[in-house]
């Protein structure tokens, strides 16, 4: 590692956030592509982009098992349990009434994070209820589709805050080596997560 | 000197991220018995008639087709064959539907795969005004809607098909029927699911009885009538 930087996220770690994003957007582009009416008369090919659409999700959440598998599995276990733990200063953080000095990760970014998973499983189950739901009456409801649709506004809507944390916002956006390279400046760290024990 | 940097004992954290990820679950899973009325009355509540519909970029349409590309309209050489059981097979060309007496209506859209599009203002012909021409012969039970996105078909019966508010629609809101709504002649019955609505109509064959179409070939009722069929 070089000196004055201290390691953010592993390599399964990385491999597991960049598997979903690009399975997040192939999911976006085919579906929105499914369900845009000016994109539907431009592209076309209706059949093949479900085919897409259905196949991507099914790789996606299995990328993402395989991912978590055949990587650093302790590892995981461990991030997941800083992200479930709220203590008293993420409280005061989300309340943003005095200073509250966080650890390896904000609460933002634990609620985020906690979001995200339920999103996708919603998405899935939607998902796959959908396409049931056309072979068979009885996984048929009426409320499918508005869940699905929901979950597409909601997963933007992080989405958007997400990338301009990590891409645009000054203070923060140097994250995003951590995300890419898997180490931060120690400084950088010292400042946003002075009691994230590195 | 007393210690000042004495640490408080710290609380074990709560596991407040689980929650959070357990009721979002919870909650999106039972929105499948609730969501589809509530956002209506969301909608219908913050929008007037019109709901939040308008700023959804699709105005609550989804585009469902079942061929690589969508039909394209060419006025000039476009019909719209008569044939089956009638009297005198014929086709109508664009202009010629267009001279029809013209029919107007607002009617709701309701698709089996759960959306609703409220008070679509649709302008078109009456079906009977068009099948007059060709003159239905006595034994003709069923009609059926051929489309030019192949292989799409439906058909209803003949007692289905006099229901008042069925149409043949070539404008929707006030424009011409666009591309992806079935340009530029779509068969319009309320009652039923969107599946029987047939877009980018080419063909109507009178029939002794009604056949099963592209989708009551995989499953779906026959007879689509909207909250009364297709386990809805």
């Amino acid at each position: 590692m070089k000196p004055g930087y201290v390691k953010r996220f592993s390599r399964t770690e990385r491999v597991l956030h960049w598997v979903n994003a690009a399975g997040f957007l192939i999911l976006l582009a085919s579906g929105l592509i499914l369900y845009l009416p000016s994109l539907a008369a431009d592209v076309g090919r209706r059949p093949e982009i479900k085919d897409i659409h259905f196949w991507g999700g099914i790789g996606w959440v299995c990328a993402l098992v395989l991912v978590a598998l055949l990587g650093d599995r302790r590892g995981l276990l461990r991030t997941a349990r800083q992200m479930d733990g709220f203590d008293r200063e993420d409280i005061y953080w989300l309340r943003r009434r005095r200073p509250a000095p966080q650890g390896r990760f904000n609460a933002g970014q634990k609620l985020n994070a906690a979001l995200t998973a339920a999103f996708l499983v919603l998405f899935f189950v939607s998902g796959m209820l959908l396409w049931a739901g056309e072979r068979d009456t009885r996984f048929r409801f009426a409320s499918t589709v508005v869940l699905h649709d929901g979950l597409l506004y909601a997963s933007l809507v992080l989405l958007v805050g997400h990338l301009y944390l990590a891409v645009l916002h000054p203070a923060t956006r140097h994250s995003l080596r951590g995300m890419t390279l898997g180490t931060v400046r120690e400084d950088w760290a010292e400042e946003h997560h002075p009691r994230w024990d590195t | 000197m007393p210690v000042v940097d004495q640490p408080t004992p710290e609380p074990q954290p709560r596991r407040i991220g689980r929650g959070v990820f357990l009721a979002t679950v919870v909650g999106g899973v039972s929105s499948l018995a609730w969501g589809k009325p509530v956002w209506s009355k969301v909608s219908s509540a913050l929008g007037g008639a019109e709901g939040l519909v308008p700023l959804v970029p699709t105005s609550g349409w989804r585009i469902y087709t079942v061929a690589d590309t969508m039909p394209t309209f060419d006025p000039k050489t476009w019909r719209l064959a008569i044939g089956g059981l009638v009297q005198q097979p014929m086709q109508l060309t664009y202009d010629e539907l267009r001279s029809l007496p013209r029919a107007d209506q607002v009617s709701t859209f309701h698709c089996v795969t759960g959306w609703t599009v409220t008070n679509v203002r649709w302008g078109g012909v009456r079906l009977h005004d068009v099948l007059a021409q060709a003159g239905p012969l006595p034994e003709a039970g069923g009609l059926e809607f051929v489309s030019a996105e192949r292989p799409y078909v439906d058909s209803l019966s003949l007692e289905q098909s006099k229901l008042s508010d069925v149409m043949l629609a070539y404008e929707m809101d006030g424009k011409p029927l666009p591309r992806e709504h079935g340009a530029p002649l779509r068969l319009i019955i309320p009652e039923m699911y969107g599946y029987k609505n047939v877009k980018w109509l080419a063909g109507i064959g009178l029939v002794p009885k009604p056949l099963p179409g592209y989708w009551e070939e995989l499953g779906y009722d026959q007879d689509a009538w909207v909250g009364r069929s297709n386990g809805l």
